[in-house]
């Protein structure tokens, strides 16, 4: 069992998104700023594309080992003084961490952000055994107050406007003065910083996501632009990692490399403002840090996608270029994915982890424009992969009806070129004499699912290959 | 116009791939094809011929795809090079008829050396065929959609804008976001038509924004759409395939106006 899925509702979700005004409004604004900002960071550097041949050798070659990986890194976590908890699926992950947060007689957590704790339904567990998680990362935090789910994986309330925000605040730190002024965002990040130190003083253990995990010095890596994620994850007394297994990368040097490719494909930025690097709980000679150092290591569908169509999905490393760059998502946002991961690798990958029955519409809704393989940082394949689910689908006769009837009528004559050639130009004939006084339509029989939207052209009457013949003779 | 290879002696045997929208919906895009492929000193065969089965490949419907492309296979093997005026049919065959055959040893070959001879009629002309001008005039403002198939499958970019610019009284005006999708995505317009119709109303917006009076691109099905919803919302932009422009084949009124026709 992992976070509740709308996924098989995806149309009524998107149509939702569609109505909605202050979502409309906040795609609007995310829509060309990502876009801008990746393109003028690659211009910078010639060698981007290098990079992400290097990048996506790396995670292959990773992936192809990752049994031995697995152990290597598992040790060298001992070693620093670690522990490293294999988790099969969200359940035991979720159980993991209650225990630790039992062991340290932890009433609240600081977190700072990760997808796993998404995935595995963390905050609504921990709460319900009464320890209370604090998400630091302040998109997280907004969502968190808003008791909504992230809409991009790492701009969790892009889908949220400033003055809604605003009302938030308002509404929870009921401590501040109502009269305060609140318009500049930068007010709003002062505020939540203020709330939020409080919090990282008063928290029992800190828990983080990881953006790769070292092989060779069983360390963890993350990246963030807010610092949050270091003060989670040293003052408290025991720090968590949450990560799922393809996370991991043989050396440092392999971390590096990916890190040049990550922030660029994400926002744009160079590197990201903070790079932090954690290996097992504080040694005597540290001036601080955590005394006690775990790592969840999430499986939850992942190994069972080695060796197939889907195995080069888990080079992702979630920047969000994909969907920072999709039309169907810039249509109609995160949340209308229905669960954890939206956009194009969402639409890869939650059939992989929540079944095909379930997640089998998204990789549906995409136009196939690869506009998300050609800005992945990892060379993702990602339509064909749709693709692929798209056949899983059809084998298992779970494509609608009437997607296979027009399909099946379609390729009947598609197959028989002279039948074709003789139907073709009848149904023409016809369409074009109907269609000849306005030369379009606004409404056809069997195609009302364009002419709801927008018109359709006549025909211009006879067919080219009839046309043709006419013309240049027998000439084929 | 300057065609390199026009002067070699043995001609060059083209099979024009019309696909299945230019063949039904307007074939004056066909005829503009194969006007400018005989400009290029091209000899230009039409084969019986139906679709590339994209829409198959795209459903899902992997046997349904390869029967039709084996058919495709069969029926243009024997051409020195196959054109059609369509990145997405051009990318079909030469980007995915290969992975569809890989394991295939019969075809897989086949499959290959077909892919590596097909190509998208304005890239065509301009890579391959040598082509800088075309002598054709058209008075007004345009603007050209980058279609994805050809834009990131083939490379379709600045041939058709080259070409564009020798069209006499014709200049061009790039809208915003001429990179992005236009929204029709095949089936994706009807099975998705909600969301489809959201995509493609950013996208006449931005033409609107652009002030062109004329919208052009590579491909009838992305036309159609845009063209569509031009219409259905009264905005006053007229659209053709750029092969009508470039051949100066404009006597049939714009996609979905009415108006004399042969």
């Amino acid at each position: 069992m992992t976070a509740h899925a709308t996924s098989p509702q995806f149309k009524a979700n998107a149509t939702r998104a569609l109505a909605d005004p202050n979502l409309q409004a906040a795609l609007l604004k995310m829509r060309t700023g990502f876009i801008d900002r990746r393109a003028a960071a690659v211009d910078r550097l010639p060698e981007f594309d290098a990079l992400r041949d290097s990048a996506r050798d790396i995670k292959n070659h990773t992936l192809a080992h990752l049994d031995l990986y697995l152990e290597e890194y598992e040790r060298n976590v001992r070693a620093a003084g670690g522990q490293v908890h294999f988790a099969r699926d969200a359940e035991e992950a979720r159980r993991i961490v209650l225990d630790l947060c039992r062991r340290y007689d932890a009433k609240t957590a600081a977190k700072g952000k990760s997808m796993i704790s998404e995935e595995i339904g963390l905050n609504q567990a921990m709460e319900a055994a009464g320890v209370a998680p604090v998400e630091t990362d302040l998109g997280e935090y907004i969502i968190q107050l808003r008791n909504e789910p992230p809409s991009h994986i790492i701009a969790p309330a892009v889908h949220i406007n400033p003055e809604q925000v605003e009302a938030d605040f308002r509404r929870v730190h009921t401590h501040l003065d109502p009269a305060r002024d609140l318009h500049e965002p930068t007010q709003l990040l002062t505020e939540a910083r203020q709330v939020l130190r409080r919090k990282y003083f008063e928290a029992d253990i800190g828990i983080t996501g990881a953006n790769f995990l070292i092989a060779e010095t069983g360390s963890s890596v993350i990246v963030t632009n807010e610092g949050n994620g270091d003060l989670s994850q040293t003052l408290p007394k025991a720090h968590i990692v949450l990560a799922s297994i393809e996370k991991l990368v043989p050396t440092l040097e392999d971390a590096s490399q990916i890190l040049r490719v990550l922030a660029r494909s994400a926002t744009g930025q160079e590197m990201s403002v903070y790079t932090t690097v954690s290996t097992g709980p504080r040694r005597q000679s540290d001036p601080d840090g955590p005394g006690a150092y775990h790592v969840v290591l999430l499986d939850n569908g992942r190994s069972a996608m080695l060796g197939t169509q889907f195995q080069d999905m888990l080079r992702c490393i979630r920047c969000g270029a994909c969907m920072n760059h999709c039309p169907v998502y810039h249509a109609v946002g995160g949340h209308a994915y229905g669960w954890v991961y939206p956009g194009p690798m969402g639409a890869v990958l939650t059939p992989s982890l929540i079944g095909v029955d379930k997640g089998g519409q998204l990789p549906n809704a995409s136009t196939f424009c690869g506009r998300c393989e050609s800005v992945c940082p990892m060379k993702i394949p990602l339509p064909k992969m749709m693709r692929h689910w798209r056949e899983r689908e059809f084998e298992r006769h779970l494509t609608p009806a009437a997607v296979r009837y027009g399909l099946g009528l379609w390729s009947f004559f598609a197959r028989r070129p002279a039948l074709y050639r003789l139907a073709t130009r009848a149904a023409m004939g016809t369409l074009s004499l109907a269609g000849r006084a306005r030369g379009r339509f606004r409404w056809l029989p069997l195609a009302g699912g364009w002419t709801k939207y927008r018109d359709f052209p006549a025909p211009q009457g006879d067919t080219f290959q009839a046309r043709w013949r006419k013309e240049r003779g027998g000439r084929a | 116009m300057s065609a390199a290879a026009s002067s070699s002696p043995a001609p060059v045997r083209v099979g024009l791939f019309v696909t299945c929208l230019v063949d039904l919906i307007r074939p004056s895009v066909g005829f503009a094809a194969v006007k400018l492929l005989e400009q290029a000193g091209c000899e230009v065969h039409v084969p019986s011929q139906t679709c590339c089965g994209q829409p198959a490949f795209n459903s899902g419907d992997r046997a349904t795809a390869r029967a039709i492309a084996a058919q495709v296979i069969e029926t243009f093997s024997g051409f020195d090079y196959v054109v059609a005026p369509s990145g997405s049919c051009a990318g079909q065959i030469r980007a995915h008829y290969p992975e569809l055959f890989a394991d295939d040893p019969n075809l897989s070959g086949k499959a290959n050396a077909l892919a590596a001879k097909t190509y998208e009629l304005i890239s065509f002309l301009v890579d391959v065929r040598g082509m800088t001008t075309v002598d054709a005039a058209f008075d007004g403002v345009a603007t050209y959609h980058d279609s994805c198939s050809g834009l990131r499958e083939l490379g379709v970019k600045r041939q058709p804008r080259r070409l564009l610019a020798s069209v006499k009284g014709l200049s061009l005006i790039e809208m915003k976001e001429n990179e992005t999708c236009c929204g029709f995505g095949g089936t994706f317009a009807v099975k998705y038509g909600e969301i489809s119709d959201s995509i493609v109303g950013k996208k006449t917006e931005n033409i609107s924004a652009s002030g062109a009076a004329l919208l052009l691109a590579g491909d009838l099905g992305c036309l159609m759409n845009m063209a569509g919803k031009l219409q259905r919302e009264g905005k006053p932009v007229q659209a053709r395939h750029v092969a009508e422009i470039l051949a100066g084949v404009t006597d049939a009124p714009a996609i979905g106006e009415a108006g004399e026709r042969r």
